[in-house]
């Protein structure tokens, strides 16, 4: 997901700080699903966790307004200009949201904008992979979107009260978004064959890295129980994944574009989807930095981060200025 | 040219004006200094994609042949677009963007509020609507310019080099020619004139308190109100125009 860095494991989490006392509380408050608050106790582990977990979905949202950028300029109507623009603005927005809900938990935006720059923090795996075609921008909607919804409608309900009621405001704009990209795909799917062909295109390509965002299989993740024990995961990433595929799978066979695993079929028996073996390979190379566009997308923000620089320090002069004028 | 001509043509200016300088701020995106400033930059591009999508419509209807804001977004060439060349100059910095910005909106709030005391009823409407978001836009843009001014050593004299570079395309905003003489007898249009007034009145005030220098009016460029570009103006059109030409008559 937006925040599947996480499942990769950190030694810092370990350690947890309280008293057995404090500790059997605050779970027993989890358990009768209380909000956790910024002024409560909680754990230093159950902070530091919500910490990389906010902070990560954070610089995904940052990130992710690189590849839509990338098709603004070149919209192919006024009207899908505009959406774009307004979608690539709402993730921004989601971005500065989850920041300064982090912010709460005692960390600066300063903090951990420098950790993102300097590569030590994640973003999710899919805003590596380039938008080489129009169609591209519908399947990030629809698929992108999509996955990120399953995730953040349970997170609507997760134990941390601030990240809980950010995500119930994310959650409306991403289906709207969702939507969106649907609609895109729809116009194209029923437009001319070289149309539909860059619908087909765009789905080959943007289908298993969708799928990669839930994350590791659960027998390979890493925090799963903890975080599933003090309710900010609800669901393990392979339920989640299943439902995306079932859902998902449906919405394609809509548009009348195939869904590019020779082993998806419907199991009669359970109702759902089975499908192929993700190539955890290129899972791993992508979270590791090793994907078609990490470097691209890591060296932008940091340019645009420089380049703005004397900006910066220019407000922060002028303000001090002004500070210093108002005193005198 | 007819009356009805300069009013399409006019309303096409508009348009233009809008579509050109959005298209340079969304280049801008994923760019901005802060993330703040990110969201202001996109809040105020789909401001003017909004105000070009009014005006190129308001201009089909007028024109009566059946053509829509696509139409005249994707499908006109290079010496059909009538935008002002301040606002095809390319993005540079952030104090060059800003400085095109800040001047551009100072004349183009003036132009407005003139344009919703006019009498033909359609521009008036638009006119209307789109000046409640330029002159939130207008306040950014001098809040910007007085920071950048009044900020660093350095942001001073950047901004300066900015004000002075892009002085040149500020001469074309307020020459009139036949359109904009028609549009001032026929429907008591704008008084250009009269706007550059009041535009160099605000320029002034807010180039004072930034403590820059005023530019010298010195050679100005123009051509673009009439087609005639500069070589930016070109590419900007291939890009945001190709996939309307490369497959021409689809639904997006
Ligand atoms: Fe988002
Ligand atoms: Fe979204």
């Amino acid at each position: 997901m937006y925040t599947q860095g996480l499942d990769q494991g950190d030694k810092e989490t370990q350690a947890s700080a309280g008293t057995p006392e404090q500790l059997a509380a605050f779970q027993e408050r989890i358990d009768a699903e209380e909000k956790i608050e910024a002024k409560d106790w909680m754990p230093e582990a159950y902070r530091r966790t919500l910490i990389r977990q906010i902070s990560q979905h954070a610089h995904s949202e940052v990130i992710g307004m690189q590849p839509e950028g990338n098709w603004l300029t070149r919209a192919p109507s006024l009207k899908r200009k505009a959406i774009l623009l307004a979608k690539v603005q709402d993730e921004g927005g989601h971005g500065l949201y989850l920041y300064s809900a982090a912010e709460t938990l005692g960390i600066s935006r300063d903090q951990m904008v420098a950790d993102l720059l300097s590569g030590k923090a994640k973003y999710s795996s899919i805003f590596n992979y380039p938008t080489v075609n129009w169609a591209d921008i519908g399947a990030i909607g629809w698929l992108v979107d999509g996955a990120a919804i399953m995730n953040q409608i349970p997170l609507c309900r997760c134990s941390y009260g601030p990240y809980a009621r950010a995500m119930v405001r994310v959650c409306k704009e991403e289906s709207f978004h969702q939507r969106q990209g649907y609609e895109l795909l729809l116009t194209l799917c029923r437009g001319s064959a070289e149309q539909k062909a860059m619908a087909q295109d765009a789905l080959n390509r943007w289908w298993w890295p969708s799928l990669m965002m839930f994350g590791p299989n659960d027998s390979e993740s890493k925090h799963s129980a903890q975080s599933m024990a003090w309710k900010i995961k609800r669901f393990s990433n392979d339920e989640l994944r299943q439902k995306f595929v079932d859902v998902t799978v449906q919405q394609a066979e809509f548009l009348g574009i195939s869904v590019p695993d020779p082993d998806l079929k419907l199991d009669k028996k359970t109702g759902h989807y089975t499908f192929g073996e993700i190539d955890w390979q290129e899972f791993i190379d992508v979270i590791a930095g090793n994907g078609p566009c990490n470097k691209q997308r890591l060296e932008k923000r940091q340019k645009a981060h420089s380049d703005g620089e004397w900006v910066r320090e220019a407000a922060q002069a002028y303000a001090s200025k002004q500070a210093a004028r108002a005193a005198a | 040219m007819s009356n009805d001509q300069a009013l399409i043509n006019y309303t096409l200016r508009l348009a233009d004006n809008a579509l050109i300088l959005s298209q340079r701020m969304i280049e801008l995106v994923a760019a901005a200094p802060e993330l703040e400033e990110e969201l202001a930059n996109a809040n105020f591009a789909l401001d003017f994609i909004g105000q070009a999508r009014l005006f190129y419509s308001y201009a089909g209807e007028l024109e009566g042949k059946g053509r829509g804001e696509d139409d005249f977004a994707f499908m006109r060439d290079e010496n059909e677009f009538c935008n002002l060349l301040l606002l095809e100059q390319p993005n540079g910095h952030f104090g060059d963007a800003l400085v095109r910005q800040f001047l551009f909106e100072a004349f183009y709030g003036h132009l407005l509020d003139a344009l919703t005391h006019c009498s033909d009823k359609g521009l008036a409407e638009i006119a209307a609507r789109a000046i409640k978001e330029v002159k939130y836009h207008c306040r950014h843009s001098s809040q910007w310019l007085v920071r950048l001014g009044d900020g660093t050593e350095l942001s001073h004299e950047c901004v300066q080099v900015s004000l002075d570079d892009v002085w040149r395309y500020t001469g074309e905003m307020f020459v009139a020619d036949e359109i904009d003489t028609a549009i001032q007898e026929n429907i008591d249009g704008p008084d250009l004139g009269a706007i550059r007034a009041l535009w160099k009145r605000d320029v002034e005030k807010t180039v004072a308190e930034a403590t820059l220098r005023l530019p010298v009016d010195e050679w100005m460029a123009s051509g673009g109100k009439q087609g005639q570009h500069s070589e930016h103006l070109g590419f900007m059109l291939a890009e945001m125009q190709y996939l309307q030409r490369s497959f021409p008559g689809e639904t997006w």
